[in-house]
């Protein structure tokens, strides 16, 4: 809400000192926040000027300028080129003279232009600011002004005022105006505050049938609860919008139209209550309030024709729609340059058809905002008098007993305000007086009884619901500087959650171990989705949203993975070439065939039943968090002294053991197939049986796809699965401090036999003398079979109770051969 | 040996000194090692002379054994200062050797970086953690119940219409992504026992461009306290705490009045930044309020027992004005050289 200072003084005592930025103070201070101070941007000399002489002169260029003779009430007229033709010799004009800066910014200067030099500027009501006219420049007169030479045109016009800029939240409406804006400065301040409201005397209208008709009310409240006609006939067409009211319209952000709508506008800035003028003539009979037919339209003043929905509220005459309620005019009863008989409407509708009027036509207007947020309803007759009078004042109209008085709102419900009550809620000890001189003070009813207050809040307010919307009037009038500072004492917590803290460790362990952690979007697009499922024959499924950003990369993500390749991509395009990437976050995995949401929401403000409530949890698709990490370029830089090592699947295993370490768990790793993945570098990772993730390198062929080097390294784990099947604690075992025996182990097998499960053979075979062993060696070529490897295993055996003969290891060793032999065919190498 | 000796006051000068040139004159380990089984393995004539002493009459065996022991204390201990300077001189220019240049010696250890948001939240959650409150999650992708209705928002509450939040297809089904962390309010408050205590980071969702102020996915706090007799005052107490906990001891809270559905009366806060680098100034930090009785209703408690308040700040505006970054998308892109710039500090 835009509020011309000059305005809000009428209204309320403004301290004549008092600067924008005061006044924004003040509303800040009852919660109005500042968003900022409009000026006209002119500054002067810009004074009134009379044309004493002009003299055409045609141009190469073919336009004709006029060289004028200007007196701007100095001793000597003024030179100055016009390229206007819209005035004659006498005319009082605005004149900007040399120094002068108008909106843009543009400074006036004293120029060489057309052959003379031009002394200031002839100014048009668009190079002013005061609106879009620009088919000459600004001829007083039409003004209805004869002021005297040389008189400063910006107090004249308005041109030096200035207005703040507030925002008003959806629960005071009734700030989207003069009177109510000038009431909380009031309530702020203690100013004296005039209601604008009770300045015109009522102006009581019979004869123009209305009737309201809502044969669908939508959540049970009629449309229409009030509707105040009047009329007035006579108005002179040829009357223009004093300089006054235009200025302040166009402060407050309205560009002038004409006299009959600029009224209408000034009334609704000056009251909140939004008004329409009908042309007389051009309506059918009698207004009825109703609810849109199948199939119906109407052509709104923007020359728009609207489909009408079954909920939309219409105004209608004995032609049919001529009006969208609350949200624009019709065209066929619109205003025109040739009106003279007007009826005027000031009418209340109900807030929820408003809304959602406005957002099926896509029409947010100055109207539904205001009906949207709630208007006071006892104020339409005012503002329909306000019109008239302006009418009768300005536009040259006689006021007519023709109109109609429909007042069904009904009364606001009081809330009852326990003794005590502000006080327990805000932590204040306020007075009793301090409770009902504020609520007092705002305009509400405050009636004593047993026990506390029986309060009626105003018609203005219909946020005002229960006890708290009252504690926060009291609060926020007496100021919330008033509340004290009081740390409450919380009962014993456990701290973080086993999960929490494990998902914390987890990624201080992979920071720590040279990985970058990264916060990527989760949206993608079908195809990388299908990129990145495991089996090509298998999309994963995914969860789309209705209004992607992007419509290309509607889904959620179901794996960290394509996120972490993006980020990568982003950095190798910027040079950077050696990543090590993590992220922890969720991602959104619907089972297959499965159907989420809510066909029905149970409604707020009661607990919905555990059955309902268990639904709702039902409704919403699994959502599990992972851990993801990418690798690429080097792991470790050339350096002197130091060849580079390129990342790889290595980096991507490394990483699962830290995490296994950081959540202190085991995940083993075998073999593994992944659609994106190469197919010989791709490894399984499991918890026991249970397939926790996958590592592996990204298939080549996708990588040049995606514009990234040939190895890209990546690993994705579920957390929660993890965390999940992790030990809950550690069962250590004692340690020995008897001597240990180690030896060296070499089984020569198929090259295809996975390592890894040899390795697992060899410790289990080895039984528990076995205290450690590690593949040391894998050797192919001289001395081992063709199509065999030799892998070499260094064991470390220690017995708990006493020193292991070389002889017991030797046994205990000769057990893994055997047990290597019967499940891999394996030989000892001797 | 061919030549027989006998153990004379020359024969044990001469042995010796011959063993003590010889040990003078090896310059390295293995020269002395050489010299010393020469002058006193088993067949060096110290050796010789020793073992003559088992064959010398019992009047003589005392002087006589005095002179040969100590000549053979002489060239061990001969030895030994040799074998002293050797190894010193041998270690010095070892280590001579091994000498690096410091200043570049190779690094085989990449520097990693958590993000600073994820450290943010953290540190703020700990704040909170360590006064007694919990740490409360909720998913990202949420049913419109917990976002809005239990929270009070009206069914034709504007912030319900498409321009702000992402709905999931169909629009039907009532999923959305949550726009606000709030409704974890309302699962903590459906799930724990009374009094609840707790904070809840997280990732939320709104349907903003990225710029250099938005982000359409970005990250909140808030802080939910349900208890018998609490009141605003305790919510700016609780806040305080937080901003001096975060900005240092001369920090302070201002509340505006505001509106939120889910709280009355609701406030806008403003931080005291004493420390900024500009100087000290207001901050416009979060907002906050008494939670709206509604939903306390929605999670089927009794207004009239418990009450109690509700705060909400965005980490990525606090990661912006706390360190002074004008850019969000710095914060969104995964460079690394930005969270690289943090380390494992925020």
């Amino acid at each position: 809400m835009r509020v011309p200072i000059s305005w809000l003084r009428e209204y309320v005592d403004l301290p004549e000192a008092a600067t924008p930025e005061d006044i924004l103070a003040s509303l800040v201070a009852v919660g109005f926040e500042e968003e900022d101070v409009h000026r006209f941007g002119v500054t002067g000399p810009v004074v009134v000027g009379q044309v004493l002489a002009f003299t055409p002169e045609p141009q190469s260029n073919g336009k004709t300028i006029n060289w004028c003779q200007v007196d701007v009430g100095e001793p000597e007229p003024r030179g100055i080129v016009c390229g206007a033709h819209n005035f004659v010799v006498g005319d009082k004009v605005v004149v900007s003279l040399p120094g002068a800066v108008l909106p843009g910014p543009f400074p006036i200067a004293a120029r060489t232009t057309y052959g003379h030099v031009s002394d200031g500027m002839i100014a048009s009501a668009r190079e002013l600011g005061l609106g879009d006219e620009h088919d000459g420049i600004l001829r007083l007169a039409s003004l209805g002004l004869d002021p005297a030479v040389g008189t400063d045109a910006l107090a004249l016009l308005g041109l030096d005022d200035v207005a703040v800029e507030i925002n008003v939240t959806p629960d005071r409406g009734y700030a989207f105006s003069l009177r109510g804006v000038a009431r909380e400065y009031s309530h702020s301040t203690g100013a004296a505050f005039r209601d604008p409201a009770l300045r015109v005397p009522p102006r009581e209208g019979r004869g123009f049938a209305v009737s309201v008709d809502d044969a669908a009310p939508i959540r049970g409240r009629v449309g229409c609860s009030v509707f105040v006609t009047r009329v007035v006939r006579g108005i002179d067409p040829s009357l223009a919008t004093p300089t006054w009211m235009i200025s302040r319209l166009a402060l407050a952000g309205i560009r002038s139209i004409s006299l009959v709508v600029d009224i209408t506008n000034y009334v609704m800035l000056e009251l909140g209550q939004p008004t329409h003028g009908y042309d007389l003539d051009r309506l059918r009979g009698g207004i009825t309030v109703r609810r849109a037919r199948p199939g119906e339209t109407l052509t709104t003043l923007d020359d728009q024709v609207r489909a009408l929905h079954p909920e939309d509220l219409l105004i209608t005459d004995d032609s049919g729609p001529i009006g969208l309620a609350g949200v624009m005019g019709g065209a066929s009863t619109e205003i025109g340059s040739s009106t003279t008989n007007v009826l005027v409407e000031a009418a209340n509708f109900d807030p929820v058809s408003i809304a959602r009027s406005a957002r099926r036509h896509k029409l947010p207007s100055e109207a539904s905002k205001r009906f949207e947020r709630g208007v006071d309803p006892l104020v339409a007759t005012a503002a329909a008098a306000r019109v008239v009078e302006l009418l009768v004042d300005l536009g040259g109209g006689v006021a007519d007993d023709l109109g109609s008085t429909l007042i069904e709102a009904s009364a606001p419900v009081s809330v009852s305000l326990r003794d005590g009550f502000v006080a327990a809620l805000i932590g204040v000890d306020y007075s009793a007086a301090e409770v009902e001189g504020t609520l007092a003070e705002i305009g509400a009813t405050v009636e004593r009884v047993p026990g506390g207050y029986t309060v009626t809040p105003p018609s203005w307010r219909p946020d005002l619901t229960d006890a708290a919307t009252l504690a926060e009037e009291v609060a926020r009038i007496v100021g919330y500087e008033r509340i004290p500072s009081v740390l409450p004492v919380a009962p014993p917590g456990r701290g973080l959650s086993r999960a929490q803290r494990l998902r914390r460790s987890l990624s201080t362990a992979l920071a720590a171990g040279g990985l970058t952690e990264v916060l990527s979007y989760p949206f993608l697009s079908r195809g990388t989705v299908d990129a990145f499922s495991p089996a090509a024959d298998a999309p994963l499924p995914a969860v789309a949203l209705a209004n992607p950003l992007d419509a290309a990369a509607p889904l959620l993500r179901p794996t960290l993975l394509p996120g972490l390749v993006e980020t990568a991509r982003r950095n190798l395009s910027r040079g950077l070439t050696d990543l090590a990437l993590f992220e922890v976050g969720t991602v959104v995995q619907p089972e297959p065939g499965a159907r989420y949401g809510s066909a029905a929401l149970p409604a707020g403000g009661a607990h919905p039943g555990d059955t309902a409530l268990a639904a709702l949890n039902a409704s919403i698709p699994p959502q599990h968090w992972h851990v993801g990490a990418l690798f690429l370029g080097d792991a470790i830089t050339k350096q002197p002294g130091q060849p580079a090592v390129p990342s790889g699947i290595a980096d991507a295993l490394a990483a699962v053991s830290q995490i296994a370490a950081a959540l202190g768990t085991r995940i083993t790793v075998d073999r593994g197939e992944h659609s994106a993945l190469h197919p010989g570098r791709t490894a399984r990772l499991l918890v026991g049986e249970v397939e926790v993730g996958v590592a592996g390198e990204l298939l080549p062929a996708l990588a040049q796809e995606l514009d990234l080097p040939r190895v890209v390294a990546v690993v994705e784990l579920d957390l929660d699965a993890l965390i999940a099947t992790a030990p809950a604690e550690v069962t250590p075992h004692p340690i020995v401090a008897m001597p240990a025996a180690t030896q060296d182990l070499s089984l020569i097998i198929p090259i295809e036999t996975a390592a890894g499960q040899v390795l697992d053979t060899v410790i289990e075979g080895a039984g528990p003398l076995l205290e450690h062993a590690s593949l040391v060696d894998d050797y192919r070529g001289a001395g081992v079979h063709p199509g065999h490897k030799s892998l070499t295993f260094a064991l470390r055996f220690r017995a708990p109770d006493r020193t292991l003969t070389q002889a017991e290891a030797t046994e205990a060793k000769n057990a893994a051969v055997a047990l290597a032999q019967l499940r891999h065919g394996a030989v000892l190498r001797e | 040996m061919s030549d027989p000796i006998s153990i004379t006051e020359e024969a044990v000068d001469e042995a010796v000194t011959a063993a003590l040139q010889a040990i003078a004159a090896a310059t390295t380990s293995l020269e002395l090692k050489a010299a010393r089984t020469a002058f006193t393995g088993e067949s060096s004539a110290l050796a010789r002379l020793n073992a003559l002493l088992r064959s010398v009459p019992a009047e003589q065996k005392a002087a006589l054994g005095k002179l040969v022991g100590q000549a053979r204390a002489r060239v061990g201990q001969a030895v030994a200062a040799r074998e002293g300077e050797l190894v010193a001189a041998e270690e010095s220019a070892r280590l001579a050797a091994e000498a690096l240049d410091v200043t570049a010696v190779a690094t085989r250890w990449r520097a990693g970086a958590r993000h600073p948001l994820s450290l943010l939240m953290e540190q703020m959650s700990d704040i909170f953690v360590a006064m007694g409150w919990e740490v409360a999650e909720g998913p990202e992708l949420e049913n419109e119940w917990f976002n809005f209705d239990a929270m009070n928002f009206d069914e034709d509450h504007p912030a319900r219409a498409m321009q702000d939040t992402f709905f999931v297809d169909p629009v039907e089904s009532h999923l959305l992504l949550r726009t606000h962390t709030s409704p974890v309010q309302i699962r903590s408050l459906l799930e724990r026992p009374l009094p609840v205590y707790v904070v809840a980071p997280g990732r939320v969702f709104r349907t903003d461009e990225l710029d250099a102020t938005h982000t359409p996915v970005f990250h909140q706090i808030e802080g939910l306290a349900i208890d018998r007799g609490l009141t605003m005052a305790h919510l700016r107490g609780t806040l305080e705490h937080l901003a001096r906990a975060m900005f240092g001891e001369d920090a302070r809270i201002r509340l505006r009045p505001n509106y939120f559905p889910f709280t009355e009366p609701s406030a806008e806060m403003d931080v005291w930044q004493p420390n900024a680098k500009g100087g000290a100034r207001w901050v416009e930090w979060g907002g906050c309020g008494m939670v709206n009785a509604n939903v306390l209703r929605s999670a089927g408690i009794d207004p009239e027992e418990f009450q109690g308040f509700a705060f909400g700040m965005g980490i990525e505006r606090t990661l912006q004005f706390r360190n002074e970054m004008n850019d969000m998308r710095d914060m969104v892109e995964g460079d690394i050289r930005f969270s690289q710039q943090f380390g494992m500090v925020v």
